[in-house]
């Protein structure tokens, strides 16, 4: 484990890492991280394990329901309860 | 009119004209029109709201209340947004407001600052964690650390990036659910994916080094 040893352009580039790894960056600042990533480790690693970070989070979604007693608790207090769709409808649909 | 956005991805097509019939029937109190929307949207409003305050009771106290609120709104509903972020933008107050009325003062970090790359990058953790198996990533362990990590954002960056990276808007849509400026958007969300990875780095820096031994 090391310490980032950070120059001036690694510097400069972390300011444009988030819209890098989501595609919204221009071609040719694009082409300026490509190239120092080339040289730097330590930049490599962070665009990579950015990258990684949003990935992995992407997962953290999936636990989170919202289960049948929450919704049918919704429905009741928005006085909704006629229109609660059936389970097997709900689950059919996902 | 952006009323269908809420649908996207679920395999239902919908016109435009069944889009503003939608509309009508919901500012005129429509109580099927109404559950429609509650069932094609509560999952995310209550995803959005259960990873900002941490705790299902709390989510659920702010799912209620967010479509009490558009119930009684939905009249002046305007069109201006969707209706998915104006939704959002509901609930992301409320739980904003449960959080203020809880006893720990909130986290907010100042960001009249612009992005300050030499801070943002002092003792940044340098562990290529990418390499490790994805079983080993994603265990039950590693995402309750994930989860409690979110928990531990200042609540300006933790809304940005539940709305962006856990709930896949656009930066656009987040800055009309936030009110605040796309620029503003995309500085929280680069501050928060920065404080996350590097949270994650010391979290599998020691697996890192197990599998390098291997
Ligand atoms: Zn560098």
């Amino acid at each position: 484990m090391s310490e980032h040893v950070h120059t001036e352009k690694c510097n400069t580039l972390l300011g444009d890492l988030s819209d890098y790894i989501d595609g919204n960056l221009q071609a040719e600042i694009c082409a300026q991280i490509e190239e120092h990533m080339k040289t730097c480790d330590n930049c490599r690693v962070v665009v990579n394990t950015l990258r990684k970070t949003v990935e992995l989070y992407e997962h953290c979604n999936d636990n989170v329901e919202l289960s049948g007693d929450v919704k049918e608790r919704l429905f009741a207090k928005l006085d909704l309860k006629d229109y609660l769709p059936s389970p097997n409808i709900t689950d059919a649909n996902k | 009119m952006k009323i269908g956005n809420f649908l996207e991805g679920k395999n239902i097509q919908v016109s435009e004209r069944d889009e503003s019939d939608f509309l009508t029937a919901l500012k005129q109190g429509d109580r099927q029109a109404f559950a429609r929307l509650v069932d094609e949207t509560s999952t995310q409003i209550y995803r959005t709201a259960r990873q900002i305050l941490g705790d299902e009771q709390d989510a659920e106290d702010v799912l209620q209340e967010t479509y009490m609120k558009a119930l009684k709104a939905l009249p002046t509903f305007e069109g201006r947004s969707s209706l998915s972020t104006w939704l959002h933008r509901i609930a992301v107050n409320e739980a904003l407001m449960l959080i203020r009325k809880r006893k720990t003062p909130m986290v907010s970090v100042d960001d009249t600052q612009p992005f300050d790359s030499e801070e943002e990058s002092t003792g940044m953790e340098i562990v290529d964690f990418c390499c490790l198996p994805e079983n080993e990533l994603l265990t039950s362990e590693s995402r309750k650390f994930m989860d409690d990590a979110i928990q531990r954002l200042p609540e300006n960056l933790k809304t940005v990036f539940v709305l962006r990276d856990l709930e896949g808007m656009s930066i656009q849509e987040t800055s009309e659910v936030m009110q605040i400026t796309e620029n503003n958007v995309k500085t929280r969300l680069l501050r928060a994916r920065l404080r996350l990875r590097q949270e994650l780095a010391e979290y599998y820096a020691e697996k890192v080094e197990k599998e390098k031994s291997k």
